[in-house]
């Protein structure tokens, strides 16, 4: 059985449809890359995967570990293993991050029937996690990416997941807004991640990422459709030649559609 | 009409025999102080919204109760019904049952010596000389129905006075208790608080109600005399029973380079009117209004502040949070008097406010009048809802919808949490506040299973 598995899949927002019949398998243990021009579709699909609200599913079918994860709401789907990495991650002023990261941790817990972890247990874990992604103490007690810089948000993003160990992470546009020092901690971080039980997406318009994050597959997203699919060396053509063949072509199905 | 000329008879005839029974004891400046506030109320009666003042909040409920002045023979509370109201880590709690002290129920405490913390009663019967400078000195019952009232039907209320130089580590409790009666009830607290120079106190008033009775006014005043240079943190707390009327006003004249924290929370009540009224007298002064109030159902809470800027190089900071749900309905009215000496003057006001539901309604109100030329004053409100995008990224971690919302909600309110010295009153505040705001995101959880 395939970690995810979404057949068909059609979304819309405001009446807008946005996916047009996206179909993407992904197995424990692989990591996929997603690439595609501006307004393709790329965080609509990263979103409606984390649950989020505002789209409305008007066709199609995505099972993760064979549940309906289109089922589920978004703090169903994140105690089932699912997360993603925002691409604008928000500011929340007076929840501190420590107590923000332990209260996810223990929502999961909860939610496997395992004990939540009381403050002395969860610190040492979190520290460790900490120091993997060059990221300062202080960073404990200040509110949740309240005046955080680009990078420090994106780290904190790599944070949460290293601690909340999900089965599938998404990774939506981590690489934008970052110097190439914080790319490669970050990166560093993500493939720190990499394992046989963990699928990984990530999704980008640039190949940047993905020379320090290296896919085993990559799709290419245009006017919600994946219209080709390859190994690590279609990044490296895309960047070279740009999404301009397949979005004229994309355009032109869609016309004759 | 009849039941308004119905109340208005209750308050003569409470007034008359009030007068009657304590002819024969009081001092002459007290019956002074007490027939010029009945005469004031006689010439004004309630206001109206037709008063500038009081423009969102409609009075007739008040108005039209014939509430009866409750001054013998109410049900002692047992020291059972007491406990869960009591503050951990206070150095003494006073309570007073619908306006009376009861040393039954109080816990002294130990003081250094020459403070005294008591019945303003006792306090005026024993030595009167310590009062009467200081007792409706400063209170304006020309402009407030509710301080003449008050002041008409002075008994009893809290003492308190902390010599120069006392530092005073642990909270002084006040708390308040209105019982349940049978026909609408009115009490009327009234505290005197001197701080002498160079002192240092905390104190809490805490208004509750016990049982479930008829509609219940009170209305209270506290003045608070902060000496040259003394640092005192005073708490207002709010949270009587949903169909309760609370009208509190604290007069606070500080001294020079006096620093004062006037934290309120309002959490309770069906109609509440929270008067701040400082006057920064001398130079130097440093005021902080800060408070929280949280509204559901159909309560109306309504902050009136009113910063006298009266001396040269003080500094004022309002903030006040509103979290309101269901067709509750908030006020801030923010005042700022800067008189003609008051050079240097630093005042700032924010008014934030979260509506949790399509009915709630807020009316934020700032009103600067600034009749010095050097003075920096600022003002500004906001209003809005809990944000999808924070709480979607609360629920993509795996918090749930509720708690995520409380955590929002928390967040919001901790904004005047961090405003407070740590310690006792703080932790009790947090802890109430915390109570608080699961009951709101209780209830529209189930609102949302009822839908």
């Amino acid at each position: 059985m395939s970690l995810l598995e979404i057949k068909n899949l059609h979304a819309t927002v405001g009446g807008h449809e946005i996916l047009k019949g996206v179909n993407l398998t992904l197995n424990a243990g692989e990591v996929h890359s997603i690439m595609g021009p501006n307004g393709s579709g790329k965080s609509t699909l990263a979103q409606v995967l984390a649950r989020r609200e505002t789209y409305e599913i008007t066709g199609g079918d995505v099972l993760f570990n064979g549940k309906d994860l289109l089922a589920m709401k978004p703090e169903e789907a994140a105690c089932e293993g699912v997360f993603l990495a925002f691409q604008y991650p928000v500011e929340i002023p007076g929840i501190s991050n420590a107590y923000f990261l332990r209260s996810a941790v223990n929502a999961i817990r909860k939610y496997r029937g395992e004990d939540e972890m009381d403050a002395m247990d969860f610190l040492p874990k979190l520290r460790e996690k900490m120091k993997l992604l060059d990221m300062d103490e202080k960073f404990l007690n200040r509110s949740v990416n309240e005046a955080f810089s680009g990078g420090e948000k994106k780290r904190n993003e790599i944070l949460q997941m290293a601690v909340l160990e999900p089965k599938l992470a998404i990774l939506d546009e981590t690489d934008s807004g970052l110097d190439i020092d914080a790319l490669k901690i970050v990166a560093q971080g993500v493939n720190a991640m990499r394992s046989p039980e963990r699928a990984i997406l990530v999704v980008t318009h640039y190949q940047r990422l993905l020379n320090y994050i290296l896919p085993d597959r990559v799709h290419v997203l245009v006017d919600g459709r994946i219209v080709r699919s390859g190994g690590p060396e279609l990044a490296l053509q895309l960047e070279d030649q740009g999404y301009g063949r397949y979005e004229s072509g994309a355009r032109g199905a869609g016309s004759a559609a | 009409m009849a039941t308004a000329t119905q109340a208005l008879q209750n308050y003569e005839e409470s007034f008359s025999g009030l007068e009657k029974s304590v002819a024969s004891h009081e001092p002459a400046w007290l019956r002074r102080l007490r027939q010029d506030g009945f005469a004031r109320f006689g010439e004004t009666g309630f206001p109206t919204v037709r008063d500038e003042d009081w423009r969102f909040t409609n009075l007739s409920p008040i108005a039209q109760t014939p509430f009866r002045l409750v001054r013998n023979g109410h049900h002692l509370p047992s020291l059972a019904e007491v406990a869960p109201h009591r503050l951990a880590g206070a150095g003494c709690e006073l309570v007073f049952v619908d306006g009376r002290f009861t040393a039954k129920l109080s816990s002294a405490g130990k003081f250094p010596n020459g403070v005294k913390v008591g019945s303003l009663a006792a306090e005026i019967a024993a030595n009167p000389g310590a009062v009467e400078p200081h007792l409706g000195r400063y209170l304006n019952i020309q402009r407030d129905a509710f301080s003449a009232l008050n002041s008409a039907f002075i008994e009893d209320g809290a003492y308190v006075h902390v010599p120069k130089g006392i530092v005073l580590e642990s909270p002084i409790h006040l708390l308040f208790i209105s019982t349940a009666h049978d026909s609408p009830s009115v009490n009327y607290p009234r505290n005197l608080i001197v701080a002498g120079e160079n002192s240092q106190a905390t104190i809490v008033e805490n208004y509750v109600s016990l049982g479930r009775g008829e509609r219940a006014l009170c209305n209270t005043v506290t003045e608070l005399v902060a000496g040259d240079h003394s640092v005192i943190s005073h708490y207002m707390i709010e949270r009587e029973d949903e169909s309760a009327f609370n009208v509190s006003t604290l007069r606070i004249q500080q001294g020079r380079a006096a620093d004062v924290a006037s934290h309120s929370l309002l959490v309770g009540g069906a109609l509440v009117r929270n008067n701040v009224h400082p006057v920064l007298a001398g130079e130097g002064g440093e005021c902080l209004i800060n408070g929280l109030f949280v509204g559901r159902g159909r309560q109306h809470l309504d902050n009136y502040m009113l910063v006298e800027h009266a001396s040269p190089h003080c500094r004022s900071r309002q903030f006040y949070n509103g979290i309101l749900d269901g067709h509750a309905r908030g006020v801030f009215h923010g005042r700022i008097i800067v008189h003609k000496d008051a050079q240097k003057t630093d005042a700032k006001q924010t008014n934030r406010n979260l509506l949790l539901s399509d009915t709630a309604q807020i009316d934020t109100k700032p009103q600067l009048e600034i009749y010095a030329d050097d003075v920096k004053c600022t003002h500004g409100a906001t209003i809005g809802q809990i944000e999808e995008n924070s709480l979607f990224y609360l629920r993509s971690r795996g918090i749930d919808e509720a708690t995520a919302r409380q955590l929002l909600l928390f967040a919001f309110a901790s904004e005047c949490l961090d405003r407070m010295k740590e310690g006792p009153a703080r932790t009790y505040v947090e802890s109430l506040i915390r109570q608080n705001l699961g009951q709101i995101t209780d209830a529209s959880r189930h609102q949302e299973q009822a839908s």
